[in-house]
């Protein structure tokens, strides 16, 4: 286990070497503002037209919601920004390490294959958790200008880190497959996109394959978290699909060695 | 301290190595000489748990590279070819990471990473950035990453390639005050830098061992030696005895108990002889040959000449 610590701390440094880390958190941080800020704006504006009828919009069963109107979106398009963000740190996991030979280092030390893959998976983890961080100081704003319910915000940044744990997973393991970084991106953006488009046909089919397509897309088991319900089966769904894709990259870093 | 058996490793249909056995005692340094591509690289790996075997065995310290790897990793320091240096981190930061890596306890990395960064004189440069050190440097840093928890083996892939002469003159010069202290394997495809490190010398070529002796007796035998290999099917004790007690015969060295290699000088033709004592004796002639790719041929594809350094040396 000590093995893990190290590597992901190694890996955890270099993230903050490289040039890789800045832009992308900025580029992160500045479409989320944006987002963020228009779902606001429109926020405030719609709450000013119904500040004077709040009364009778209450008594009718309607309520503005800083909770429901702003931060359930705007948790929302992070996922969809994540998504794209995702692939572009966890490309460099193995493929640079292949590049550069030292994956030798790795390979000879006393470590198992499964903790070199652990101590990836937990580094990339904890480098977009710190971007997350970084963002959540939006929440702080609505918190300063509302009184937004805590509940639904701390299940809803629950549920996003456990589904971009999925991307970080699907991430390592297709940079596990090359040594290229952009192919590593390129095929992590693919199953990422796909896992979360899964749902889209499911929509149009009543039939048992659009329940299972909904059921497997990552999408759709975020959605209750961000309603502020934690079901364990959306956090079993969520932690399972993690091990099984990393234990597919341990099979395929495996395999690699007897060709 | 290293017993290879009957090594085989396979690329698809191509194999890289073929049948391979030596051992390597305590305390040797041993040379390991083969033109490019000869199956050096490769065997490095697999004594080092990077690779498995295809066939045979290999064991270091007693222990199977495939079964129990990990006990193998911690007495083991590698030096690939290409250094496994991360660019990016500094001198010392990079060997305490190497440490850990190596199961070095917590409270000894500090003084792990000095002892390293002494040895290999890299005292000046241990907070600088890796990627910014010269070849020679980072050769070093590569060197002490190897060292860096003490291993009773160090396996050195082609550790002065691509260095200049200058370069390569320190880093031989610190190899063999390491051999003073350590087993060491290392390959190369230049001669001399083999006779000036090592006690012993095995080369290889096309993943098979061409010659396995001491430099001089290397040297006595390139003068004036012709070589019969015997294999035969039913191994027993006495036949190098038997085969030694023939005439003419200088020498005859066994690879495994059923294959033989008999020297003797150039002008004699041993064929007859051996074939009669090994009919008389029922041992069942399975093979015998004069060796086909001498010493020399394989002498002419390694680098024999290195002007360089000795201009550098003077």
């Amino acid at each position: 286990m000590k093995s893990v610590f190290w590597i992901a701390r190694r890996e955890i440094g270099s993230f903050f070497y490289s040039p890789i880390f800045y832009v992308v958190t900025t580029v992160f941080l500045v479409l989320y503002s944006f987002l963020f800020f228009a779902i606001f704006s429109d926020f405030s504006q719609a709450s000013l037209q119904a500040a004077p009828q709040a009364e009778a919009l209450q008594k009718a069963g309607y309520s503005i919601n800083a909770n429901e109107m702003v931060i359930v979106p705007s948790l929302g398009n992070m996922g969809v920004i994540l998504l794209f963000i995702i692939p572009l740190i966890t490309m460099r996991s193995f493929a640079e390490e292949r590049k550069n030979k030292t994956f030798a280092l790795l390979l000879s030390s006393p470590v198992h294959l499964r903790e070199i893959v652990a101590g990836k998976f937990l580094a990339c983890v904890t480098v977009v958790s710190f971007m997350i961080l970084l963002s959540s100081y939006s929440i702080g704003f609505i918190v300063l200008m509302g009184q937004p319910e805590l509940g639904p915000i701390l299940s809803g940044y629950l549920g996003l880190l456990l589904m971009t744990g999925c991307y970080i997973a699907m991430g390592v393991f297709a940079s596990s497959l090359t040594d290229n970084q952009i192919v590593a991106a390129v095929i992590g953006f693919g199953m990422a996109l796909l896992m979360w488009l899964l749902e889209l046909p499911a929509q149009n089919t009543d039939s048992g394959i659009g329940m299972i397509l909904e059921y497997i897309s990552l999408r759709s088991h975020l959605e209750s978290f961000l309603k502020g319900v934690i079901d364990t089966s959306d956090i079993v769904y969520y932690l399972s699909f993690m091990a099984f894709i990393l234990f597919i990259t341990h099979q395929v870093l495996d395999s690699r060695r007897w060709r | 301290m290293i017993e290879v058996e009957h090594l085989t490793k396979n690329y698809g249909p191509r194999s890289a190595v073929k049948d391979l056995s030596f051992q390597i005692n305590q305390g040797e340094v041993v040379g390991f000489l083969g033109p490019n591509g000869a199956g050096k690289t490769t065997t490095m790996n697999i004594l080092t748990c990077i690779l498995p075997a295809t066939e045979g065995k290999a064991r270091v310290c007693g222990f199977d590279t495939f079964d129990q790897s990990m006990e193998i990793r911690k007495v083991i320091g590698y030096l690939p070819e290409t250094p496994p240096l991360y660019q990016d981190m500094g001198v010392a930061d990079f060997l305490k990471f190497a440490a850990g890596l190596r199961n070095v306890p917590k409270k000894k990395i500090a003084a792990a990473v000095d002892r390293v960064l002494e040895q290999c004189g890299l005292g000046d440069v241990r907070h600088r950035i890796i990627g910014r050190l010269s070849k020679g440097y980072q050769q070093r840093v590569g060197l002490a990453q190897a060292m860096i928890h003490d291993p009773k083996i160090l396996i050195l892939d082609e550790p002065t390639v691509g260095l200049d002469p200058i370069q390569i003159i320190e880093i031989r010069k610190l190899i063999q005050e390491l051999g003073t202290a350590h087993t060491i394997l290392l390959s190369s495809h230049i001669l001399p830098e083999v006779t000036q490190i090592c006690q012993r010398v095995i080369i290889i070529n096309e993943g098979e061992i061409v010659a396995m002796d001491t430099l001089d007796g290397l040297n006595a035998s390139m003068r004036h030696a012709r070589r019969l290999e015997l294999k035969v099917r039913h191994p027993s004790d006495g036949i190098q005895n038997k085969l030694e007690g023939l005439d003419k015969v200088l020498s005859v060295q066994t690879r495994g108990r059923d294959f033989f290699v008999i020297e003797s000088e150039s002008d004699v033709h041993l064929q007859d002889e051996v074939a009669r004592l090994a009919l008389d004796q029922l041992w069942g002639i399975e093979e015998l040959k004069p060796m086909t790719l001498t010493l020399e041929d394989i002498f002419l594809k390694l680098t024999t000449e290195e002007k360089e350094v000795k201009e550098a040396q003077v």
